[in-house]
């Protein structure tokens, strides 16, 4: 069982749309998590390489700075066994980079964009989650 | 200039990740576990960012060009195509087995092996997939 946090959840999502939006105003780039990782893994180290740099690596201090505000570290908790990680990541890799997209770049600036791949996208990938975990919760697993 | 303001988006972008709890795997498969231990919360990180984008990107657009940049890179393409679904139904397969999609993975990183394991997995999946695909233009180019 996880804690439904409706509000927290919904102040997050915000605090995300918030700097979606900024990057889009400075930068006039779609913050899609995949496709800035994708552009990441070059080697030509260009300004289009050092802007995603600088987003990746503010990701990854992140929890240093809520650390800093709130005096805990954030919960997480995983689930599943390193096997299902490491299969799971690759498809993650394979089908995000087919897609062009994942929850952050079709999800959140594709469907406020009311493009119709990225709702597409959306909805297959949420229907996909659903009916695979079903199958590994419910009908495998249980 | 145009990479300390990146460093300072991507900061609050995982603070959003944490605060959301997009960044516990744990809570994201109870949001996919409908007919178990559901938990809606993720919904309502939808919502939010939705709503702040919506509203936020229909503004940025109307200042005609972005701050630092000359011009907004926006995707063009309108069609729906196999990639895209199988693509799509590929990632929902594999976020569901990991509780990881990649904005989720990326401000826990530093939080653990699992985390690490995964982005690894995850980057050599994008490293793949962009093999394949340039195999694919390659093989179409030598019929053609």
């Amino acid at each position: 069982m996880t804690e439904f946090t409706p509000l927290l959840s919904f102040a997050g999502g915000m605090v995300i749309g918030l700097a979606t939006v900024a990057l889009m105003a400075v930068h006039g780039r779609i913050a899609g998590i995949n496709g800035i990782l994708n552009g990441f893994l070059t080697t030509q180290f260009n300004q289009d390489w050092a802007w995603r740099a600088a987003f990746l690596a503010g990701m990854i201090v992140s929890p240093l700075v809520l650390l800093g505000v709130t005096g805990q570290m954030p919960e997480i908790s995983v689930p599943s066994a390193t096997p299902l990680l490491l299969i799971g990541g690759f498809l993650t890799g394979i089908g995000t980079t087919y897609a062009s997209g994942c929850t952050s770049g079709h999800g959140v600036c594709g469907i406020s964009r009311l493009s119709a791949r990225s709702i597409v996208a959306t909805v297959t990938f949420m229907t996909a989650a659903i009916a695979t975990v079903f199958l590994t919760r419910h009908v495998f697993g249980g | 200039m145009k990479a300390l303001l990146a460093f300072v988006f991507g900061l609050v972008f995982g603070c959003g990740i944490l605060i959301s709890g997009m960044g516990n795997p744990a809570k994201v498969l109870n949001f996919f576990d409908i007919a178990g231990t559901w938990d809606p919360s993720l919904a309502f990180v939808m919502g939010g960012a939705l709503l702040v984008t919506a509203i936020g990107y229909r503004l940025v657009f109307r200042m005609g060009k972005p701050l630092l940049a000359g011009y907004f890179s926006l995707p063009t393409r309108q069609d729906l195509d196999v990639r895209l679904i199988g693509g799509s139904a590929v990632f929902g397969i594999g976020w569901a087995l990991t509780g990881f999609c990649p904005g989720g993975l990326v401000p826990v990183l530093g939080l653990g092996t699992a985390p690490l394991m995964t982005g690894a997995a995850i980057l050599a999946g994008i490293l793949a997939a962009r093999w394949m695909i340039q195999l694919s233009y390659r093989k179409a180019a030598v019929q053609a």
